[in-house]
């Protein structure tokens, strides 16, 4: 069953002065996470300063895309009810190839499992693009 | 590191019955019913109460809830403050209570949390990380991210879809001996529990707590206050607290908690091992909890929570009664009450007045809180008189 997860009508992200250069490029199907140019750590979710040294050193780079599932769930009762024409559809966490892990949703393939290496699968979502996963095909 | 043992003591305790609905009642009013129960359980007078600690009311009285709270109820104490710690509230309360009594801060606090479920609640207006970062992904409320952390234990450890419903049919059995509970009259068998709708996998219906109105209430006083008053005190033996993450993408851990250095602490400083604890008064919001807490309480190994349940008998005449008034996963969670339920079950266990469900001759006993994604957490080692 596919789902047309462009035509709902979906919670947006909350969009901050910060957060805005994270949202502009999943806009073009781009993943870009925070670097400390002190420490050197990746940081996600994007901050105005770096939870590891509190350096607000942080610039802008983009990630590999790749990244390893480290848990999942099959959502058979969204939590909001806009999502409940998309169910059951799979949440993950994304360990990031560059240590951070993001949360996001995992386009379903026959056999998922905790492990699985991913890949940025840019997807609509209401209207928006937003950085989502799938198993890496190669 | 300091100690608070033996300093202060719960002297008075209240509850009210949960329901699954409420009708024209305010958080206010409902807070008020059950302080009331709290303070004359423990003999003292509303002007006694010179402390007071209560939780955050979202979307109803945003700012000065203390003050708010104080007013309606008459009091004007001279230590009032906000606990914001999710289902470890009521625990966060009690030792913040025994450390203001130890400081001299006052001489008996009254700790509340109270809420209403009246028809079609607000949408949240959140607009934190969580509400920017996983909302629109489709993550939305607690179920997924207790499920992401059980589908992670069950991947790591191989346990099993039964070894966390054991954990629910406990509950359930323990809520038949509490006529208070909201699952009084309806025990629940393995089959139940495992044919139970799937609300986010691997979580079934029946391992997820079922929401209900309530209250309750905890009225804490100095050592030697205690021994004025008529009611049997329970002592605060230890506690200890920690906070690591907000959202469930930024847990250190998926599958060991805060709660850990939180109870080691807390036996730590009541100078008892987990062993000597009579009752194990174990935060559940989820069945996935009260395994994590099992094992990071050091019963068994990581991964090893199926074969202690399968090895225990949980019941109040069981070898290791585990939440004896049927957890909240049996008696209901009344929202930031439901932490507090474990509490004074705790209390009434180690008075002798658990009318029905007494354990026999109890001295110790453990209560957890856990809040958000296991992420907040405070213990409390509590001991009879
Ligand atoms: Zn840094």
């Amino acid at each position: 069953m596919t789902i047309d997860l462009d035509g709902l009508a979906l919670p947006g992200p909350t969009i901050t002065a910060v957060t805005a250069p994270f949202w502009q490029a999943a806009a073009l199907g781009k993943l870009i996470i925070q670097r400390c140019g002190d420490c050197r750590s990746y940081v996600f979710y994007p901050r105005a300063l770096c939870p590891r040294c509190w350096s607000s050193r942080l610039g802008w780079v983009e990630a590999s895309g790749r990244g390893t599932l480290k848990s999942y769930s099959r959502i058979h009762k969204p939590g909001h009810p806009a999502w409940e024409p998309a169910a059951p559809y799979i949440v993950g966490l994304v360990e990031l190839e560059e240590s951070p892990t993001m949360l996001s949703f995992i386009h379903a393939a026959e056999n998922i499992a905790i492990g699985d290496c991913l890949e940025l699968s840019p997807t609509r979502f209401g209207g928006r693009t937003l950085p989502a996963f799938r198993k890496t095909t190669d | 590191m300091r100690s608070l043992r033996r300093k202060a003591a719960i002297a008075g305790i209240g509850e009210l019955k949960p329901q699954r609905r409420t009708s024209g009642r305010t958080t206010l009013d409902m807070i008020a019913e059950v302080s009331r129960l709290a303070v004359m359980d423990a003999g003292l007078e509303p002007g006694a109460i010179d402390g007071l600690l209560v939780g955050p009311q979202v979307g109803e009285t945003p700012q000065h809830v203390p003050a708010t709270v104080a007013e309606y109820l008459g009091l004007k104490p001279t230590m009032a403050n906000v606990v914001d710690l999710g289902g470890a509230s009521g625990a966060g309360m009690v030792w913040r209570a025994a450390a203001a009594v130890a400081a001299g801060m006052c001489e008996a606090v009254l700790c509340v949390l109270a809420n209403t479920r009246e028809d079609v609640p607000a949408r949240s207006t959140n607009r934190n990380p969580i509400r920017e970062f996983d909302v629109p992904f489709g993550a939305s409320g607690a179920n997924v991210s207790y499920a992401l952390l059980m589908q992670a234990h069950m991947a790591i450890y191989g346990s099993t879809a039964e070894d966390f419903a054991r954990i629910a049919v406990w509950a359930r059995a323990n809520a038949q001996v509490n006529p208070d509970a909201i699952f009084h009259g309806r025990p629940a068998t393995l089959d139940d529990v495992l044919a139970s709708p799937m609300i986010a996998s691997p979580l079934h219906l029946l391992e997820i707590v079922m929401p209900v109105a309530g209250g309750d209430a905890l009225v804490i006083v100095s050592a030697d206050r205690a021994k004025s008053l008529r009611g049997q005190p329970v002592y605060v033996l230890g506690g200890g607290e920690k906070v690591t993450h907000r959202a469930v993408s930024q847990a250190p851990s998926l599958t060991s908690g805060p709660l850990k250095p939180a109870m080691a602490r807390a036996l730590d400083q009541a100078g008892l091992p987990a062993a000597e604890m009579d009752l194990l008064s174990l935060y559940d919001c989820y069945t996935i909890m009260v395994a994590t807490t099992i094992e990071d309480l050091g019963l068994c190994a990581p991964g090893q929570f199926g074969q202690w349940v399968r090895d225990h008998d949980l019941g109040f005449t069981g070898d290791r009664p585990v939440n004896t008034h049927g957890g909240q996963l049996g008696f209901g969670q009344p929202d930031l009450a439901g932490g507090m339920t474990h509490i004074v079950e705790a209390v009434r266990q180690l008075r002798g007045s658990a009318h029905g469900r007494q354990i026999r001759n109890p001295r110790y006993a453990l209560a957890t809180g856990n809040g958000a994604t296991m992420s907040e957490a405070t213990a409390l080692v509590l001991g009879a008189a």
